[in-house]
C-alpha cells in the first residue's frame, strides 16, 4: 500500500520550476476528488476562486459599472514528476453554470479526464461538448460503481464519442487504475501532438 | 476536508487586499510556482509574512491559496504586492500549448509519461 505523507509536509524540490496541469471533470458525485486523492502525494486541498464579470450594456447607460460575482470551489492534488516538474490535478465542477471557469482552468492544461458514471451519463454531455469546442484533448474514464453492466461500446455510443477519443474503465479509488488513466491521457495527447492531422 | 473558504468575512478580505478586487491575473497562473526571496520583517502584513514562510520552497499559487484559506484571486493580489517589492520570485509555467498547436510539446509529454509510469 502506498503511504501518503502527512500534510503539510512534502515540500517541492527547491529546483521545481515547471507547473503542469491536468483537469478531472465530471458530474457531481462521480468521483473526481476520489480520483485526485488516489494519486496525489498530498491530501487534496480545497480552494475557491471568485469570478467577477463585467457589466451589461444596460448598466453602462446609467454610468454605473455593474458586476456579477460567482464563487467556484475546486479540489486539487499534486504529483512531483522530477526535480523540475510538478503536475497538478484539478477536480473541476462539470456543471454548465461554471462554464466561464473552464477556459481559465484549462489554459495551458495538458488535457482533461472526463470521469463518467454509467448510470448518469447525461451528466457528462456538457463537459464533453465543452472540451471538444475548446479543442482541449481529453479521454473518458468510466468509474466503476458496480450496477448493471454496460460494455464500453454501449457507453461510447450513448456519449456519441468518436473512436479517436480513448474510453477506459477505471476505479477512482485505486492508485494503479488512476495512474493508467493518466498514462492513457498523456499517450493520447502525445499522439495528437505528433500527428496534427489526426485531430 | 477543509473549512470552506467562503466562511471568510467579506470585510476581512476587503481589509487584506486594501479594497482591491483585481490584480495579478495575467502574472500568476494557478500553477505558477512562488519562491520567497527574503524572510518576513516585523510590521509586515500578516498574510505577506505567512506567504514568505510558506514559500521557502517553491509552492504553486493554488496551494498558497488553499493553505492560507483565501480565494485564489485574493492571493494573486497579495502575491503581486510581494513580487513588486522584490520579496518573491515567480516561476511561470512555460506555455505548453500555443496558437500553432493546442497540444503540449512531445518532449514535455514524454517526460510526463516516463514520470507517471515510474509512480
Amino acid at each position: 500500500m502506498h503511504s501518503k505523507s502527512s500534510d503539510p509536509a512534502v515540500p517541492l524540490p527547491a529546483t521545481a520550476e515547471q507547473g503542469l496541469k491536468i483537469a478531472v471533470v465530471g458530474g457531481f458525485g462521480v468521483g473526481k476528488t476520489t480520483m485526485v486523492h488516489s494519486i496525489s502525494e498530498i491530501r487534496p486541498l480545497h480552494t475557491e476562486e471568485t469570478m467577477t464579470r463585467a457589466s451589461s450594456a444596460v448598466d453602462d447607460l446609467h454610468g454605473v459599472e455593474g458586476k456579477t460575482t460567482t464563487t467556484v470551489a475546486f479540489d486539487f492534488g499534486r504529483i512531483t514528476l522530477d526535480e523540475t516538474s510538478v503536475l497538478y490535478l484539478f477536480g473541476a465542477p462539470g456543471q454548465e453554470r461554471f462554464w466561464f471557469l473552464w477556459d481559465r482552468l484549462f489554459t495551458g492544461a495538458l488535457g482533461a479526464v472526463v470521469l463518467v458514471d454509467a448510470r448518469r451519463l447525461a451528466d457528462s454531455w456538457y463537459a464533453i461538448d465543452r472540451l471538444e469546442a475548446q479543442g482541449t484533448p481529453f479521454v473518458v474514464a468510466r468509474n466503476d460503481f458496480g450496477g448493471p453492466p454496460h460494455t464500453l461500446d454501449q457507453i461510447r455510443a450513448a456519449l456519441d464519442l468518436p473512436e479517436s477519443i480513448p474510453l477506459v474503465d477505471c476505479d477512482a479509488r485505486s492508485r494503479d487504475s488512476v495512474k493508467q488513466v493518466l498514462v492513457t491521457l498523456v499517450r493520447h495527447v502525445h499522439s495528437l501532438s505528433t500527428t496534427p492531422e489526426a485531430v | 476536508m477543509s473549512r470552506p473558504v467562503d466562511r471568510e468575512s467579506p470585510d476581512r478580505l476587503y481589509t487584506i487586499t486594501s479594497g482591491r478586487s483585481r490584480g495579478g491575473d495575467e502574472v500568476f497562473d494557478a500553477v505558477t510556482l512562488v519562491v520567497a526571496e527574503c524572510d518576513p520583517t516585523p510590521g509586515m502584513q500578516s498574510e505577506h509574512s505567512r506567504i514568505l514562510r510558506m514559500c521557502q520552497r517553491p509552492m504553486a499559487v493554488v496551494e498558497v491559496s488553499a493553505r492560507l484559506g483565501l480565494p485564489v484571486n485574493v492571493v494573486r493580489i497579495l502575491l503581486t504586492d510581494l513580487l513588486d517589492a522584490g520579496r518573491i520570485t515567480a516561476r511561470h509555467p512555460t506555455a505548453v500549448n500555443s496558437a500553432v498547436s493546442p497540444f503540449a510539446s512531445p518532449d514535455v509529454l514524454e517526460k510526463v509519461l516516463v514520470a507517471l509510469q515510474k509512480l
